[in-house]
């Protein structure tokens, strides 16, 4: 069983307290973790300027070379991880058992993840716009236009609070090497698996060790990131995420209430998008932020719900390493028994129809876990509650709302696919600022393109732009 | 029973017995103070009716009190709280300690001097190197109707020393916590911690203290910040409590934040476990040699401490095997035959300082852990 021990400015410690990790299915042990408290983490925050200098003694061009490096090694290679040597079918393995994630969907999400760090010098110039990158380096310099630009680094490390179960979402932290940023991870106690191979990925490939932090621990390791760290990271519920609120420091991730909204135009045609709804509503077994969760279209709606029904409803519970599993479990049953409940009372409303009830039982029990099969339910108008919701599954409510009245009633949209070539609606789209990504034509919600910002440019979180004057200094009178 | 320790088996054998016989004899007498209609209190003689035997007649030793149902800690919310002194006590001023009350009904256990006894007993076993006499404290935990701060004042003057306090609402905190309201409770944090400070740089001469886990830590920051350190203030003993109590904190705590063993930093530190109900477990001395396992041994036979099994909580589990812990006790003031305490952890053998059974690895029980806000101050 492999052993992970925490990480502390990339000194291996071994703690005197473990956590297992378990089989989704089985509740065996698959891997123990040290963990960490408050107390050493904060003692650790306190040399976090050393992870910044370290890193500032790497010229960014090298740094993202070691990057496109540790891509190439985090997705082919054997590494050390813990006291082990993982191979990539080690950690899809470990990955899978430990969140339920069938393992082709593991092996997707590495791929995300590596494609998203050996593209980062074309990634860090898009969320720059060209910005020569040792202004950020350097605090100043000059752009070429003769004037003086400085760009301030706000913390000398990026904490992250990482999720649980959504192995994908680590792509949001690491541009942070290559901007001479460490890092302190608390990696999810479920998914510690591609924190630890990311980072011995980058020191692997020469990125210095003392630029990491991993801290593997309770609630109590993430709340000393939170507070020491300047600029942090956390992913979780709408909770979390109002927590966090305004809170400069930290950048909350939560549910995303993805939609697709088919314009008036198109929406005759509504089959020839049927494909790009489909892949929205199930990819990654609908656990992502950027999953669809609700279609909005003026017509048609309950000729769409159950066209999409047709397709996802009768996917069931395979075997995580079968090529065809679509759904991952949920790791703790009380969640998916919690899911189903509030499912059951979106259903009781007037107007609300599941139009996958032909498909048999949604919630399937097992002795540690449990699945929810897809659903799809139509709603009469964005009155019903159904409309705004979001599940960890594939679920996805087809709303009934006139096109005028759509941009001001989707409420927070994380990913807004609008099918049209009506410039109005276009234009009301762009303008629209419950929509944070805008794809406009036929995009599944999931496809992101990497050279965008996502959820706010990282550029902007960690770094401030602000004046920076020079004054030639006068030659003294005595020399 | 088998038993390992300092000293031999056989000594410890006999030590163990003898506490075992002492155990007895005092259970028999308590019983019979709380249960006689002259000395015991209206609670306990009301319930007296309501048991299936005669506690004055058939309880004759330790192992007779599995008899009792369960003490329920429920039975201690909302008064009369008089219903809890024992006659035999009838005309002495009477404290009330308060435990929970965040939201509802605290939990209320009447004291007289319970807490005083426990206190001087526990100050035998700290080593007046490290807690001089007539130095005086700092208690940096909660205030208000807490048995934890009227204690350590006491164990300070018992010291022949002068305690400091700090004002900390651990029910606000809870609050806080529970609102998510993190920044407040950072906050709220600094003004203990700034409190704590001020005391300790004032030149009052305080050389020992209570602390919890967490305010420790934050103490320990907040004076490394402004350039000093528990050693250059003063600190050479400090006696902390927590259920947070585990073996990875305090090897942080010997080895990083107080800068190594009481003979390289100074600084002795002892953990203890307790809480309103029982009073103050000791622990054998913890060493890097030994993994900094904390092992907790009551104060018997004013109390005890069994570890029982997760299915039947009459039947103690084998030596080194983990359980629910089970407390009683057995003062004149108060009596508590058996209650299952919110805790678990593994039973440990009897040795020579404490002849009788502890608890080590003690942690939320892990069927209520969840429910549980633990290290809230």
């Amino acid at each position: 069983m492999i052993t992970l021990h925490p990480l502390r400015w990339g000194k291996q410690y071994e703690s005197l307290e473990f956590n297992d990790v378990v089989h989704f299915d089985t509740g065996e042990p698959i891997a123990r973790i040290g963990t960490v408290g408050g107390g050493i983490v904060a003692r650790d925050m306190r040399k976090a300027h050393l992870a910044r200098e370290a890193l500032l003694e790497v010229p960014t061009d090298e740094l993202i070379a070691m990057g496109k490096k540790a891509a190439d090694l985090f997705e082919n290679a054997t590494l050390s991880v813990g006291d082990s040597q993982q191979s990539v079918d080690d950690f899809v393995h470990q990955q899978s058992a430990s969140t339920g994630l069938p393992e082709h969907m593991c092996r997707s999400n590495m791929a995300k993840n590596s494609f998203v760090l050996s593209r980062m010098d074309e990634i860090l110039q898009c969320l720059t716009r060209g910005l020569d990158l040792s202004i950020l380096s350097k605090g100043y310099g000059d752009e070429g236009r003769g004037v003086t630009v400085s760009y301030q680094a706000q913390t000398p490390v990026l904490g992250a609070i990482l999720p649980n179960n959504s192995p994908g979402v680590h792509t949001l932290w690491l541009p942070a090497v290559a901007l001479q940023i460490g890092l302190a991870l608390k990696p999810g106690s479920q998914e510690p698996w591609t924190p630890y191979r990311m980072v011995s990925a980058f020191m692997e490939a020469g990125v210095p060790a003392s630029a990491f932090g991993l801290y593997p621990g309770g609630h109590d390791a993430g709340g000393a990131i939170m507070t020491k760290a300047p600029r942090s990271m956390i992913f979780g519920s709408a909770q979390t995420v109002a927590q966090h609120s305004g809170n400069p420091r930290v950048q909350a991730h939560g549910p995303g209430f993805s939609k697709i909204l088919l314009g008036d135009d198109i929406v005759d045609d509504w089959e020839m998008y049927l494909d790009v709804m489909v892949e929205s509503v199930l990819s990654n077994s609908g656990r992502s932020c950027i999953n669809c969760s609700g279609i909005w279209a003026s017509r048609h709606t309950q000729e769409i719900a159950a066209a999409i029904a047709e397709k996802i409803g009768p996917v069931d519970v395979l075997p995580p390493a079968d090529p065809n599993a679509q759904l991952a479990a949920f790791t703790v049953p009380a969640m998916a028994t919690g899911t189903w409940s509030m499912v059951e009372q979106d259903l009781a409303e007037s107007g609300v129809t599941d139009m996958t009830s032909q498909f048999g039982e949604k919630l399937i029990e097992r002795e540690h876990c449990a699945y929810l099969r897809p659903m799809v339910v139509h709603a009469d108008s964005p009155d019903r509650a159904v409309a705004s919701k979001e599940y960890m599954f594939p679920f996805v409510s087809v709303v009934e709302c006139p096109q005028d009245e759509m941009l001001r009633r989707i409420g927070p949209t994380l990913v807004g696919t609008v099918i049209t070539s009506d410039e109005k609606l276009i234009t009301g789209a762009s303008r629209c600022v419950d929509i944070d990504r805008l794809n406009i034509g036929p995009l599944p919600t999931n496809r992101l393109n990497w050279l965008q910002p996502h959820e706010g440019n990282i550029i902007d979180f960690l770094f401030r732009n602000r004046a920076y004057q020079i004054a030639p200094m006068p030659t003294a009178a005595s020399t | 029973m088998s038993v390992v320790g300092e000293g031999s088996e056989a000594e410890i054998q006999a030590a163990a017995s003898a506490a075992r016989d002492r155990l007895n004899e005092h259970t028999l007498k308590t019983v019979h103070w709380h249960f006689s209609d002259d000395t015991g209190c209206p609670f306990w003689l009301e319930k007296k009716a309501e048991l299936n035997f005669d506690p004055l007649k058939d309880v004759k030793s330790f192992d007779d009190l599995k008899k009792f149902p369960h003490f329920e800690d429920e039975w201690l919310r909302g008064g009369p709280i008089r219903r809890w002194v024992p006659k035999g006590h009838a005309g002495k001023p009477v404290y009330v300690f308060e435990t929970g009350g965040t939201t509802g009904i605290p939990k209320s256990r009447m004291v007289i001097e319970d807490h005083w006894t426990d206190y001087e007993l526990f100050s035998d076993t700290l080593p007046d190197k490290y807690f001089p006499r007539g130095a005086n404290w700092l208690m940096l935990g909660p205030s208000g109707p807490r048995r934890l701060r009227l204690a350590v004042e006491h164990l300070a003057q018992h010291r022949d020393g002068i305690c400091f306090c700090i004002d900390l609402d651990p029910r606000w905190v809870v609050k806080l916590i529970k609102k998510g309201w993190m920044e407040h409770l950072e906050e709220y944090k600094k003004h203990c911690i700034d409190q704590a400070v001020t005391i300790l740089t004032a030149g009052h001469d305080v050389k020992c203290m209570f602390a919890t886990p967490k305010l420790l830590e934050s103490l320990s920051e907040a004076l490394e910040e402004k350039g000093t350190s528990l050693a250059e203030v003063g600190i050479t003993g400090i006696f902390s409590g927590g259920t947070e109590f585990t073996s990875q904190w305090t090897r942080f705590c010997v080895e990083e934040m107080l800068g190594g063993s009481p003979e390289e930093s100074g600084i002795y530190m002892t953990p203890t476990y307790g809480n309103t109900l029982m009073g103050l477990a000791c622990s054998k001395p913890i060493t890097a040699a030994d993994g900094y396992k904390i092992a907790y041994y009551a104060p018997q036979p004013r109390a005890v401490t069994e570890v029982v099994t997760f299915d039947d909580y009459d039947q103690v589990v084998g030596y080194g095997e983990t359980g629910r812990v089970k407390l009683y006790t057995l003062t004149d003031e108060f009596f508590v035959p058996g209650f299952m305490e919110r805790d678990e952890g593994e039973r440990e053998r009897p040795f020579q300082t404490y002849p009788w059974d502890g608890v080590s690895g003690v942690r939320p029980f892990h069927e209520l852990a969840s429910a549980t806000t633990v290290g809230v101050y």
